[in-house]
């Protein structure tokens, strides 16, 4: 109960600072705009290259804003020594972690819902008939990716090339939620059952247990470095 | 364990890589007893300070608060121990009595309205409760990191150059609560760069020069100007 606390209040406060400074929600807006406008001007009217490139480029657009949002989930934190307030607080540290990951998971899954609107507008997909599908496999790949961004976020907090590593670190270890989150997305808009694409989906539960658990275990050590 | 001063430092070695910050630095402040930190910028003042908050790992020596190792017993420590650094611990967006409520859901402490309005109102910012703390002095600030510690009652505080950056008005009321915590039997130790400002609750003060401790004085009667003098002689350069 002291734990979920904990974790809640951790969540509360980053969505009571987002909803008031909307910094990075107006941000990640216009960037999974200006992202569209991109993929539009790319692919051009040919519906046949579209259809085939839609799920990598719905991705794409999840990481790249995840990128951005991601990389300022601890800059309250380097304000005003707040890290060091979280260092010297008594109790199991990991709650604050998962508060994190849950407040990241929010933001990117509000990002994400832009996205999928502004997708289905700009490319005249009809993504409403595969919708709960889809919301199953991007909330799979969205919590794996929330999950170790947060961990690499905090571990490049106080690095100063910090823009330049989170990327380079975080990128390679996605590689198994974007394979099969890519998949499965892709199989879901071919209109296919779910159960066709089980082993990708086993796949992104295994990688989101995975970075969860290594993200509880690890992050009081990387809190402390 | 109970006849342990809240704070001893003996022989305190520190090192950055070759750069040596503090070298064989002993220091005691006892209960009910305020020590005034003073050295020139860079003589290891906030690694002390940081050492005893156990966010730093001391190369040599020991380091204890309330009788407990600052290396090995940190959650001990960490449940006595108040620190008031640079950034006072706020979070820009939210009110004063939010950023009270988070800090009291992590550390534990009395969440209840009642609780942290009694709080706030002993820093004197129940009237600013709801108001963004951005909008906030930094004096106003350093009240609200104070705020935490009549919740958590330390009884050790570790305070970082709490008078920089202040007006008179503040830092007398920072006098009269500092004095208020001395006179209940907590052990404070400040850093300061002024010869003016914190001394008057300060009972020794301590010069830090060359990585050690080149002057423990009781301050007694000294004026200013006599502190002044004393640093001159003690310290490498002038604050």
């Amino acid at each position: 109960m002291i734990y979920a606390r904990r974790a809640w209040i951790v969540l509360w406060k980053d969505f009571l600072s987002e909803r008031r400074s909307k910094e990075t929600l107006n941000a990640l807006f216009f960037f999974a705009l200006l992202l569209l406008f991109l993929f539009q001007f790319a692919l051009g009217a040919d519906r046949e290259r579209l259809t085939a490139a839609l799920p990598g480029l719905l991705w794409l657009g999840f990481i790249l804003s995840g990128l951005v949002g991601l990389g300022r989930a601890f800059l309250a934190e380097r304000e005003n020594d707040c890290w060091e307030g979280l260092v010297m607080m008594p109790g199991d540290k990991s709650a604050i972690y998962l508060g994190k990951v849950a407040g990241n998971l929010v933001l990117m899954v509000l990002v994400e819902a832009i996205l999928l609107v502004l997708f289905a507008v700009f490319f005249n997909i009809d993504l409403a008939t595969h919708l709960i599908r889809l919301t199953a496999v991007i909330g799979l790949g969205t919590i794996g990716f929330a999950a170790v961004g947060t961990l690499f976020a905090a571990m490049t907090a106080h690095v100063r090339a910090r823009e330049l590593l989170f990327p380079v670190l975080l990128l390679p270890v996605q590689v198994p939620v974007l394979l099969g989150a890519v998949k499965a997305t892709e199989a879901v808009l071919r209109g296919e059952p779910l159960d066709t694409v089980a082993h990708w989906l086993g796949l992104l539960a295994a990688a989101d247990a995975i970075y969860l658990t290594v993200g509880v275990l690890t992050f009081d050590a990387i809190l402390e470095a | 364990m109970a006849l342990d001063p809240p704070i001893q430092v003996i022989g305190l070695r520190k090192a950055f890589g070759a750069h040596v910050v503090l070298d064989d630095v002993s220091l005691e402040v006892r209960p009910g007893e305020a020590v005034a930190l003073l050295g020139a910028n860079g003589a290891g003042k906030t690694t002390l300070l940081r050492i005893l908050a156990t966010l730093l790992r001391p190369s040599r020596g020991t380091a204890r608060v309330a009788g407990y190792d600052c290396l090995r017993e940190t959650a001990e420590v960490r449940a006595h121990v108040g620190l008031l650094a640079h950034g006072a611990w706020v979070y820009e967006d939210l009110t004063p009595f939010e950023n009270l409520r988070f800090w009291a859901t992590l550390g534990g402490l009395p969440r209840s309205r009642e609780a942290l309005g009694g709080a706030l109102a002993a820093v004197e910012l129940d009237r600013v409760a709801d108001e963004r703390v951005r909008t906030f002095s930094l004096g106003m600030k350093r009240r609200l990191a104070l705020a935490r510690f009549v919740l958590a009652r330390p009884s050790v505080l570790l305070l970082d150059e709490p008078f920089a950056g202040i007006d008179q008005r503040a830092g007398k009321w920072l006098d009269g609560h500092l004095g208020a915590f001395k006179a209940a039997g907590g052990a404070l130790l400040m850093t300061t760069h002024s010869f003016g400002r914190g001394l008057p609750v300060a009972d020794r003060m301590a010069v830090l020069a060359a990585g050690r401790v080149a002057l423990d004085t009781p301050l007694g009667a000294l004026t200013p100007d006599d502190v002044r003098r004393l640093y001159e002689l003690h310290a490498e350069d002038g604050p």
